[in-house]
């Protein structure tokens, strides 16, 4: 359990290549060519620092490699993904650093999802449809937690489904009757259940309306809060991710154009693309971003 | 000058176990050419129900929808005729294309079934049409909709819908599937075609900033009710109904947000 690690809020800009004290991952000089023809370099020297609990957002185009670069730092990318250079180092709570391109395929297994957890796109139709939440959930720990008897796996379950919301009543449900986002959140909570000390989000609330959105960011938030996981959030939706990042890295054609606080992207944008993305989104109660009518 | 009045419409969709569920309940409007209305509201608010109704693919339960005063027709080709009239602009320019056919064909083929204009004219027509919604005609005309960005899809989608000549377009959320950055370029082509060519447009969304950027007038549906209406800055900028507002404060608002905040971030709240 990671209670009691301090957020690291508004940690700045990070330079150079030695890890801050409070940094979760360290992504070094990291590139992936989809080996196709044309080869497509779909991330290009990637450089940058994680901090403990923080969110970072990952923001851009479609096709600028945000999802590749999340996904490769993970090694879940498949052929014809191909990582050409670049290190990842996970700075483990226990002080242990993991070279995460240097863990074989049983290492690699316990990694992931017990250190590093992900949220899918469009999670709501990840779930096995012919399968109740509860044995879903029951899952994780079974094959992650051998040593926990059904008891104590039922009891774990029970208290994931109370935590997200969703409540223990539900545990017998089948996905689809639950709305969107009630499923969402199992999704979170599937997550959540080995209390990962980084969670990849892609696009995790893109299908739903406002309202349902804004209650599992609140939720997403506050989790962070209670837990001190970092999350890396991955959108093409720059004024929702400005308002829930501490950092955002701005991605173009697999290179990141500029890492900066919100508040520094929003007030003092650095880069020309960064200033084209802030105005071509139409603004809820500002001028800018008119349609030109 | 068009208008399309739907008057008092009610849609009740019997489910078995469930009893009826109130789709619409009463809903009144009217557009006009070079109106754009715009449509908000979440999931299950009746928004699409609107649309189907507009379509006639669903017929209301109690009201009456008209086009200059006369009843929509129910089939034959006096539904043909009003649904050249009308056309739809969908969510998804990837499932509303289709994969086998070429974008010529896309676009021929309501020119063909509307009789538009003489078979020797189709081609120029085409040409004209992809140009219309600013597509370089001879890079994208035998091309398939898989080679196509989802923007320039989109824009296909849109020069098919003006094939006809339609006097009224549905827009069903015509710019959510699309990125951030490319949404305010769709929506400028929708300004200037409804502009140049004096459309009535209906604006289906759940994103309160295009609606108020793109439309004259808003309406806000809950639950098949219309529970605000009124001039879009008016309704955006100075929410009356208690669910206007909670849409609005669930909205990123970064202007707000920013102007608000003392350096404590990621609440989300």
């Amino acid at each position: 359990m990671l209670r009691g690690i301090r957020p690291a809020y508004l940690s700045g800009i990070t330079k150079g290549t030695t890890p801050m004290r409070d940094t979760l991952l360290s992504v070094r000089d990291f590139s992936v060519v989809y080996d196709v023809d044309p080869p497509v370099a779909a991330v290009r020297n990637v450089s940058l620092d994680l901090q403990r609990g923080e969110i970072l957002g990952l923001a851009g185009e479609s096709g600028c490699g945000k999802t590749t670069l999340a996904y490769g730092v993970q090694r879940l990318l498949k052929a014809p993904a191909v990582i050409t250079s670049g290190s990842v180092t996970f700075h483990d709570a226990s002080g242990e650093d993991i070279d995460v391109n240097a863990l074989d395929p049983d290492a690699m297994r316990r990694f992931r999802w017990d250190k590093v957890s992900m949220v899918f796109q469009g999670a709501m139709n990840s779930l096995n449809p012919v399968a109740t939440i509860g044995a879903q959930l029951d899952d994780v720990f079974e094959v992650h937690r051998p040593g926990m008897t059904s008891a104590e796996r039922r009891a774990a379950v029970v208290e994931l489904l109370e935590i997200v919301k969703v409540g223990a009543q539900r545990y017998r449900s089948y996905p689809h009757e639950l709305s969107g986002g009630m499923r969402q959140r199992v999704m979170i909570a599937m997550a959540l259940a080995l209390r990962p000390q980084l969670m990849v989000m892609d696009e995790p609330t893109t299908a739903l309306d406002v309202l349902v959105q804004r209650e599992i960011l609140k939720q997403i938030s506050a989790l962070r809060h209670e837990f001190g996981f970092s999350v890396v959030f991955i959108t093409h939706d720059l004024p929702l991710l400005l308002e829930i990042s501490d950092r955002i890295a701005i991605m173009r054609d697999g290179r990141i154009v500029e890492l900066a606080t919100a508040e520094r992207i929003w007030n003092d944008p650095q880069d020309a693309y960064t200033k084209t993305l802030l105005e071509s989104f139409p603004r809820l109660t500002g001028e800018k971003g008119m349609v030109l009518r | 000058m068009t208008t399309l009045e739907f008057d008092a419409v009610t849609k009740v969709y019997s489910v078995r176990g469930a009893g009826h569920i109130t789709a619409l309940d009463d809903v009144s409007f009217t557009l006009t050419s070079g109106q754009t209305i715009g449509l908000v509201g979440q999931s299950g608010s009746g928004k699409s129900t609107i649309a189907k109704i507009l379509t006639q693919l669903e017929t209301p339960t109690s009201g009456e929808v008209r086009l200059d005063g006369q009843p929509i027709p129910r089939r034959g080709k006096g539904l043909r005729a009003y649904r050249q009239q009308l056309r739809m602009v969908f969510q998804d320019p990837f499932a509303s294309l289709n994969p086998y056919h070429s974008i010529r064909y896309h676009i021929q083929r309501p020119l063909r079934l509307d009789k538009v204009v003489p078979k020797a004219q189709e081609d120029s027509e085409v040409r004209r049409l992809l140009e219309r919604v600013r597509l370089d005609a001879d890079s994208v005309i035998d091309r398939r909709p898989h080679e196509l960005s989802g923007g320039q899809r989109q824009r296909v989608a849109i020069a098919r819908a003006l094939a006809s000549r339609p006097k009224l377009l549905v827009a069903d959320e015509p710019v959510s599937m699309l990125d951030v950055s490319i949404r305010l370029g769709i929506l400028n082509l929708l300004a200037d075609l409804q502009r140049e060519e004096g459309l009535g447009v209906l604006y289906i969304t759940h994103d309160l900033a295009t609606a108020r950027h793109f439309s004259d007038e808003i309406l806000v549906l809950n639950q098949g009710r219309v529970v605000e209406r009124g001039p879009a800055d008016d309704v955006i900028l100075r929410p009356q109904d208690p669910y206007t507002q909670a849409l609005r404060a669930a909205s990123p608002d970064p202007d707000h947000f920013f102007a608000t905040t003392t350096g404590h971030h990621g609440g989300a709240a």
